[in-house]
């Protein structure tokens, strides 16, 4: 948990040399509820840093998020796709969304530590 | 009888609780140059006596004619029970109830209207109806853009015989959002799409083809062959379709072999009596893996906690009271009484009625295409097989003929120059089960005697 970088909207990114895992964080899954259904990118998907890269719905809500880096979508999970409540149950692990072989590893810069998010969300 | 519930008295209450002087008062904000206060053509109330008396005064200046007009608005025998059951007062509403699950006995009647026309189109799941058959279509068109998500272009492919007030209405929808409508030539002769005209587009990027079946002109498009090529194209499809005509032919999710993606149509010949325009209703289907991308309200079968059937909302979270500007439509409504009104007569004809109805359409348009087209002057246009209607050209000036055969008490049908430049001086006609043998002898008898006489 501690390698992960965080997005002021959610989402998390594991650094990696090529591909970067990424999901939404444990705060997003506890405020939307128990997820009935993912809406995943395609791969080979070109995205920029903050475009929406797919929908997480919820029994209460349907949310967008979004890409917290630049890049291609390489995979995206299909198990989230076939069991949403994955995401719910394990958000970092298993639950995973999409991998992005990231265009510009710098943009890692300019997102959230773990301990910075934590402050964000504390202040929500 | 008032249909605005409050008081003069509960009218004060209220403006005195949020500390407002009169109603008028709320509407402050709204700029003095911007208020319309000349309303001269709008007379002042009057009572519910006056009110009707003027309006058969009205009423009785409408030539209404034995029919024999279609294009989009069929002239169909509504049994009477129909509107006795649905102007009850417990169905007697335009809407979705706001509180829906409180509404039990609505809901189940638009679980029993989305089961008929999903039965009807044979597709996996309807929504609850739409606003009319020309927004269901712009609808189509804006979910084949989100489902089809391996094509970029946004560019959708419309048959040129499809309606023309359709393809109107899709233009003023979609044009802002940033779809692109390029309409299909037809082939001349035969009336229908030809498989030609898409043969241009084999190595482009399009999102999705829209047709008709039957077409505006009332002929039987090759929908297995269109429908064919869309998907070796990656194109989804969407179907147009006329209700009354599915009874005897193939549903849309047989086209071709991999059927089409959605399916829309105008309801009003299912309970909806001919009015000037409306209200109607739109009814709209697809397959079940597109249906979180399905515009409208939907209402699904549970259980509630103590094991007991009932219905409630499905899948709002596409709607917008949730998803707001990113909702799957921009119209979630539907049309709560015509919606009551067409269950009701679908039940009452259920599917043997129905194909009887169809097949009646069938026969009596063949009559009426076999008596017209031997008075001389009056050519069919197209070659490719029609349903229930069919254009006709003439060899005089329509204008003419219509005025006097309307004297004449027959709406002879529709004329569509003036949506076709080249097809001027045709109609379109049509002869429901409502057109009897007599009626039809009428009206071949009554031309012939017009065209012979302004002829010579």
């Amino acid at each position: 948990m501690t390698d992960l970088k965080f997005t002021r909207t959610h989402e998390w990114v594991l650094p990696g040399n090529e591909e970067m895992i990424v999901g939404i964080t444990e705060h997003a899954q506890e405020l939307l509820g128990d997820m009935v259904f993912i809406e995943l990118p395609q791969i080979g998907d070109e995205v920029n840093a903050g475009d929406e890269l797919g929908v997480v719905e919820s029994v209460k809500a349907a949310s967008d998020f979004y890409a917290p880096i630049s890049g291609v979508v390489v995979a995206v999970n299909q198990q989230a796709n076939e069991n949403p409540a994955i995401v719910n149950s394990d958000p970092y692990g298993s639950g995973w969304l999409v991998k992005i072989r990231a265009k510009n590893p710098a943009e890692l810069e300019g997102l959230l530590n773990a301990e910075q998010y934590k402050t964000e969300i504390s202040e929500d | 009888m008032p249909y605005i519930p409050h008081t003069d008295e509960d009218t004060k209450a209220m403006l005195a609780d949020i500390g407002v002087n009169s109603t008028d008062d709320l509407f402050d904000e709204i700029p003095d140059a911007l208020r319309y206060n000349d309303l001269k053509g709008i007379p002042a109330g009057s009572s519910a006596m006056a009110m009707l008396k003027e309006a058969e005064r009205l009423a009785a200046a409408n030539q209404n004619g034995t029919c024999f007009m279609g294009a989009g608005c069929y002239d169909h025998h509504i049994p009477a029970a129909v509107w006795d059951l649905a102007s009850r007062g417990e169905f007697l509403t335009a809407y979705t109830p706001y509180q829906a699950e409180a509404s039990q006995g609505t809901l189940q009647l638009l679980y029993e209207f989305q089961t008929m026309i999903a039965e009807l189109t044979d597709m996996d799941v309807a929504n609850a109806s739409l606003y009319d058959g020309a927004t269901a279509v712009a609808e189509a068109a804006l979910m084949a853009v989100r489902i089809n998500k391996k094509s970029q272009s946004n560019r959708i492919l419309v048959a040129g015989t499809l309606h023309p007030l359709y393809r109107e209405t899709l233009e003023t929808i979609v044009r802002n959002q940033h779809l692109e409508i390029i309409t299909l030539p037809f082939d001349p002769h035969e009336g229908i799409t030809a498989i030609s005209a898409l043969e241009k587009y084999n190595n482009e990027d399009i999102t999705a083809l829209i047709i008709a079946q039957p077409n505006f002109f009332g002929c039987l498009e090759q929908v297995d062959a269109l429908c064919n090529w869309a998907y070796n194209h990656e194109i989804v499809t969407v179907a147009c379709v006329n209700p009354v005509s599915l009874a005897l032919l193939k549903p849309p999710s047989k086209w071709g072999e991999h059927g089409v993606d959605i399916v829309c149509g105008e309801g009003q010949p299912f309970g909806s009596p001919m009015a000037s325009g409306g209200p109607y209703f739109g009814f709209f289907s697809t397959k079940m893996e597109h249906v979180r991308q399905m515009p409208g309200r939907l209402v699904g079968c549970t259980l509630d906690k103590k094991g007991k059937r009932g219905f409630s909302l499905t899948l709002q979270a596409r709607e917008q009271h949730i998803r707001r500007g990113k909702a799957t439509s921009n119209i979630c409504t539907n049309q709560g009484l015509l919606v009551t009104a067409a269950t009701i007569h679908m039940s009452l004809l259920g599917g043997e009625g129905l194909r009887q109805v169809a097949e009646h359409c069938l026969d009596n348009t063949a009559n009426l295409i076999n008596k017209l087209t031997q008075i001389p002057g009056v050519k069919r246009v197209f070659t490719a097989p029609c349903f229930h209607e069919t254009l006709l050209r003439f060899d005089q000036p329509l204008a003419g003929i219509l005025t006097a055969l309307s004297t004449e008490g027959i709406n002879g049908g529709y004329p569509i120059g003036s949506h076709y430049p080249d097809l001027d001086n045709t109609l379109l006609v049509c002869a429901t089960e409502m057109r009897t043998e007599d009626e039809i002898n009428h009206y071949a008898q009554t031309l012939n005697q017009i065209m012979t006489k302004r002829g010579s």
